[in-house]
């Protein structure tokens, strides 16, 4: 029977979510889908029905559920309600840590996209080319992960846990994003490779965030890399050999051995090798583009 | 509403360019369908249904917006704009216009999109650079214009109206309006979203169809009780199977060639062939899943690529038993000898991929039998072909199917071949009086319709010291996939081009085309010889280093010019003006390979390449009569009437037709009433193909012109060089300071109302090839040379086009702006088949995972014409649509070896695969 629910308050969202849960359907098409900006739902749907398979037909649409839209500072950093859109975050006065979302929010699909698409979707939906999540990783964000009976945290890295495939458990439903407080001076950027200028599923893209402390030397560093594993992956070892470089040395400090930890395939876009050694030249790129922010901006 | 309250239906209210409307729907409906089908607005459109396209942008709130993306609940309360509300405010007008007058629409299916993202743009910044164009339209596709025009249009729009935009005059100007930058004749319809497209037409009271498509390459399958499953299932009225095609079930293009079935009959040959047509309420027939559909499928083994397809055993038809469609040859001189004693021989191997033609518009159309007569209205570029299909399929007489064409929403050769008509036909002919809809969806149109032919070429060319070619071989492979379609045509048509447009008196060049278990490949913008082209003008390059020759200077050494030969042994009489391109192309050349040389010594981790590439390319068809007739007439009322059976697929035959016509009747090119496209009403124009409308019907419409023409000067006893003053009833003709009146009221009229007529016919003149492709393919060609700056990036593989500079001998420019915009379209086409298309059957059947060039991807574009005069043209034209195409590919490739001095041998050039290439030269 095909339902479609509108809640207005994030109670009765998490109350439709926990009666689906009470009765386990038969099918997964039975559960509810949550639907938000509908931009991931619909070509999805398009997809399905072109190759005569049902679609879903129990909605949760979230769009109007109040509270969950929109970016606050709260005490130790940035919350990112559910419902943010790309647009809102390209518009927000955020810190330079931030930069790298903003980068990659402008590139997904076009403005139409970035005008309804939300964040949350863009991580629920859990593509291993998500241009939200590497940034995100690189900003070392945790989700709020909400149910009828708790709340609860989890690191971004715990709720994407394969291509098309999170930790939500049934009845939860993610409402927020936080992002702790940048560093004094932490920079971002993110770079996005694709055959093509707009309209693009990234070959492979990589985020990095660093900090330099008084000396001038790295004194934080995060790098995430999409589209060259399942999920998009932060790369550790990588993130330790920066440590204590200078910003003008540390392109030069990556070398292929850091990115180990990705497990790039082939496919339509790209090759595996390639898609490795593109890892390592984003990267390279991305850290020569933090160390000359003055040149960037002249 | 309430949590607990669960009806089907919710009440939206939502205001509509400035109306209110309050409808009881579902809830998950798209925003698209609520306006189209709902609402009656179809100017917004549907490409894809999943936000690739941007054809179904709006404004919602001030933002812009897939409508296609939107749920009903979500629009509930909204502010909603569609492109029928641009005429209500001045910014729109003013934007309308600027497209308008810069040519920024042509097919027009992508434009109302194109403006609601403009206008998105213009309401905060009315000083747009053409960055922050590029930035807010870039979420819209468009296959036609390769965007110039566009940005150009939207940066224009704050600027009043010129006066070329707005017609009206009733004296033909000075020298007639050929050579002038009209405005589309049939403009208005496409950017103020009023053109009826095919899936536009809605007829009262219905049905739907749907196909059933096999999700197997290759498989047996067995049908169970269709009828009670259809019981079951409310909504569905009937099931059609190949049983139900009432005259022959198949189809196809070739005469002797009609191996396609509407519907398969037990077995299919590829992905995505239709098995079954279910007829009903569109939500019925978009509801149905194979769930419990009851088709059982016995998948067999495929024959993938052409290496498979030549093995294929059984063969996949068995008229084919090697599973060779056809053969073609051109053969002349000795290329073995020649090539032996030639001091400098270059050769390689070439592969392209499947290339989808991607025009925005999905095939859609409707049927309804009228009587004993059927009526279809589609989407199409080949009327005449497709009644002759149509009636074939229902066993009726030709003169029994009217094809009403659609406005249509771009082809490139995709919509040549029938798609939905014998589908909605024979649904229509067993329900009577019902009008049977079927609109595709993107996936479907993907899966179904046909692609360009891969293509594995090998070529060998030798050339003496002083770097005159001597000889020329090819043997190129084409994968036709599952059925003929224009398959013959591409075997034909690329042994005769195959050298390029240049002198070589020694040739051999031989192509195959073979049945394969993948999608049917068809006509695509070229025929073959865009992938032939790549082959042969990457061994011309190695030949002019092997000379120590420059590129540009090695091509003009060898262009063939009026009084050569060509392999076919046809001598050019006229109208060879290849070397003039080269000419003057010549400076920038030189200017951009001495810019490429300084960028270089930088050192940067782009490496910047210039290339060249030249093509030629046979207008009409080959060595087979293509006529057009063209009708023009008078009323009695004074009504001029133009019956053009060409039809417009956006290049613009409207317009040109009507200039050539206007000024050879001598009026004003606004006084034309046009019918376009309907086979009852229209001669048979021919295919909009092979780029011969311009230079066929424009020669027809020519003649149709002046016939009237002398009528009426014969009526009125003047001079050849007499004025007629139109637009009346009466017409006045003065001649040598007389005027004469003749009052068309007191003539007798024909059936139709029609009291005066001139009627034109044009059939190029050609001759049979012989065995070995000896003849006169073709009465005339364009020649083009392009030449393409970019720059590749080393460590990634990627390219970026900056510049290409497009010479073309069209012959004449009929219209200036329109032939701009058809070299713009090509070079975006021929970079995305350079670049990053690669049609890949169940993998890339959509346009997020099969990548047509945006906005970003468009390299600055100068363009020269060059006009050589051809004697048989209408004033002198050929054509340009194919032309414009061809030799971007290979010159995009030619820079990229000069670039980085590997040779790109497989097309599209993905970066990884470049990356690859730039390895194994390091290693």
């Amino acid at each position: 029977m095909a339902i479609y629910l509108r809640p207005t308050v994030l109670k009765e969202a998490l109350a439709a979510l926990a009666a689906d849960t009470a009765n386990p359907p038969v099918d997964a098409m039975d559960r509810l889908t949550v639907l938000a900006g509908a931009t991931d739902f619909y070509p999805a749907a398009t997809t399905r029905q072109a190759w005569f398979q049902p679609t879903p037909d129990r909605i949760l649409d979230i769009s109007a559920v109040e509270g969950l839209r929109g970016i606050s500072e709260t005490a130790d950093g940035f919350r990112i309600g559910a419902l943010t859109t790309w647009t809102d975050l390209i518009n927000a006065p955020l810190p330079p840590a931030f930069d790298g979302l903003k980068q990659a929010s402008r590139q997904v699909g076009g403005m139409q996209i970035q005008n309804r698409g939300t964040i949350a979707g863009n991580l629920c939906n859990a593509s291993p080319a998500a241009d939200g999540v590497p940034p995100l990783l690189a900003l070392d964000a945790e989700v709020e992960v909400a149910s009828s009976n708790a709340t609860r945290r989890l690191p971004l890295s715990q709720l994407i846990l394969g291509n098309r495939k999170t930790a939500l458990l049934p009845g939860e439903l993610l409402a927020a994003i936080h992002v702790p407080r940048p560093i004094d001076g932490e920079q971002s950027v993110f770079l996005k490779l694709g055959a093509r200028a707009y309209l693009v599923i990234s070959i492979a893209s990589a985020a990095v965030n660093i900090a330099v402390d008084a000396q001038g030397h790295i004194a934080s560093s995060r790098i995430a890399i999409g589209s060259c594993s399942a999920v998009p992956l932060r790369l550790s070892a990588l993130e330790a050999r920066l440590q204590g470089v200078s910003p003008v040395q540390a392109s030069r400090t990556v070398d292929a051995s850091l990115f180990a930890s990705l497990s790039p395939i082939d496919d339509v876009r790209a090759s595996a090798s390639y898609r490795r050694e593109a890892a390592l030249t984003l990267v390279r790129r991305a850290l020569e583009e933090l160390a000359a922010p003055r040149e960037q901006a002249a | 509403m309430t949590l607990h309250h669960k009806p089907s239906t919710i009440a939206v209210a939502l205001t509509v360019n400035a109306v209110q409307h309050r409808l009881n729907i579902a809830p998950s409906t798209r925003l698209s369908d609520i306006l189209r089908n709902h609402l009656g607005l179809t100017g917004t459109k549907i490409g894809c249904d999943a936000g690739d396209c941007g054809a179904c942008t709006i404004s919602i709130d001030g933002q812009q917006a897939c409508a296609c993306l939107v749920p009903a609940a979500q629009a509930d309360g909204c502010v909603i704009t569609t492109v029928e509300g641009l005429s209500g405010t001045q910014f729109g007008q003013r934007l309308q216009a600027s497209f308008a007058r810069h040519g920024a629409a042509q097919c027009g299916i992508c434009t109302p999109g194109m403006l609601m993202a403009a206008m998105d743009l213009l309401a905060d910044e009315a000083n747009p650079s053409r960055q922050q164009v590029m930035d807010a339209l870039g979420g819209v596709l468009c296959r036609c214009t390769g965007y110039e025009k566009i940005v150009d249009a939207v940066m224009d729009a704050g600027v009043l109206p010129h006066p070329l935009a707005s017609r009206g005059h009733l004296l033909p100007k000075e020298n007639g309006s050929i050579g002038q930058r009209i405005p589309k004749l049939d403009g208005s319809s496409r950017i103020d979203g009023s053109a009826l497209y095919g899936a536009d037409a809605t007829p009262a009271g219905a049905l739907w169809l749907r196909a059933i498509r096999s999700p197997h390459p290759r498989a047996r399958f067995t049908l169970g009780d269709l009828e009670s499953w259809a019981k079951t299932k409310p909504g569905i009225t009937r099931v059609f199977t190949a049983r139900d095609v009432p005259g022959h079930n198949s189809f196809g293009v070739y005469p002797d060639l009609k191996d396609q079935p509407v519907l398969a009959d037990g077995h299919v040959r590829y992905r995505g062939e239709a098995i079954l047509a279910i007829v009903g309420e569109r939500d019925a027939v978009e509801a149905i899943t194979t769930d419990d559909l009851p088709v059982t499928w016995h998948p067999e083994t495929a024959a993938i690529g052409i290496a498979a397809g030549l093995r294929a055993d059984p063969p996949l038809h068995a008229f084919k038993p090697d599973n060779v469609l056809t053969r073609g040859l051109v053969e002349r001189g000795d290329p073995d000898v020649a090539c032996a004693a030639a001091p400098h021989t270059a050769e390689g191997r070439y592969e392209t991929g499947f290339v989808e033609h991607a025009y925005i518009e999905p095939e859609a159309g409707y049927a309804i039998r009228r009587g004993d007569r059927m009526e279809v209205f589609a989407c199409t570029q080949a009327p005449f072909m497709d009644r002759d299909e149509v009636a074939r399929v229902l066993g009726l007489p030709v003169n029994d199917v009217v094809i009403l064409a659609s406005a249509c929403g771009g082809g490139f050769g995709g919509k040549l071949d029938v798609s939905v008509q014998p589908l909605i036909a024979v649904a229509a002919w067993h329900l009577p009086g019902i009008p049977i809809r079927c609109v595709y969806s993107r996936i479907e149109s993907m899966a179904s319709s046909t692609k360009r032919h891969p293509a594995e070429v090998f070529a060998k060319a030798s050339c003496d010291a002083r770097g005159r070619l001597v000889s020329f071989e090819m043997d190129a492979d084409f994968n036709t996939g599952a059925y003929a379609s224009w398959g013959p045509t591409v075997a034909n048509r690329v042994p005769v081009h195959a050298t390029g447009p240049y002198k070589v008196a020694h040739v051999r060049t031989r192509t195959r085309a073979i049945y394969t278990n993948e999608t049917p490949a068809g006509a695509f913008r070229g025929f073959g010889i865009p992938q032939a082209a790549i082959a042969q003008e990457s061994l011309y390059d190695t030949l002019a280093e092997k000379a120590g020759i420059d590129r540009l200077e090695f091509r003009l050494i060898n262009a063939i010019r009026v009084g050569d030969s060509t392999p076919s042994g046809q001598v050019l009489q006229a109208s060879a003006g290849l070397a003039e391109c080269l000419e003057k192309l010549r400076p920038s050349w030189q200017a951009l390979l001495a810019d490429a040389e300084a960028f270089n010594k930088r050192g940067m981790r782009q490496r910047r390449g210039v290339g060249i590439a030249c093509m030629w390319y046979g207008i009409g068809n080959t060595s087979m009569s293509n006529p057009s007739t063209m009708r023009l007439t008078l009323d009695a009322t004074g009504l001029i009437t133009f019956w053009n059976g060409a039809i417009d697929i956006g290049q613009g035959s409207t317009t040109v037709l009507g200039q050539i016509v206007a000024d050879a009747l001598g009026c004003p090119v606004d006084l034309l009433h046009s019918v376009i496209g309907d086979t009852d009403k229209t001669f048979d124009a021919g295919k909009t193909s092979a780029s011969r409308q311009t230079f066929v019907s424009g020669k027809a419409a020519e003649l149709a012109g002046k016939a009237l023409r002398e009528e009426i000067l014969r009526l009125t006893n003047a001079g050849t060089d007499a004025l007629i003053r139109f637009g009346d009833a009466v017409l006045r003709v003065e001649d040598n300071g007389r005027e004469v009146m003749l009052n068309l009221a007191n003539l007798p009229s024909q059936a139709d109302g029609q009291v005066l007529e001139g009627i034109g016919t044009f059939d190029p003149p050609t001759t049979p090839l012989d065995a070995k492709g000896q003849g006169v393919p073709y009465a005339t060609y364009g020649f083009a040379a392009q030449v393409a700056s970019l720059d590749v990036d080393i460590d990634l593989g990627t390219v970026k086009v900056n510049r290409i500079i497009a010479a073309h001998d069209v012959g004449r420019s009929i219209n200036p702006m329109l032939v701009e915009g058809q070299i713009h379209g090509g070079i975006a086409q021929g970079l995305g088949l350079a670049l990053m298309e690669e049609f890949i059957p169940g993998r890339t059947e959509n346009l997020h995972d099969y990548l047509i060039p945006t906005f970003g991807d468009m390299p600055e574009i100068e363009i020269i014409l060059v006009e050589a005069h051809e004697p048989l043209g209408p004033s002198g034209a050929k054509g340009i649509g194919e032309p414009a195409l061809i030799p971007t590919a290979p010159a995009i490739f030619s820079a990229v070896r000069h670039a980085v001095g590997v040779i790109p041998r497989k097309a599209p050039l993905l970066p990884h695969r470049l990356w690859e290439l730039m390895r194994e030269k390091s290693q």
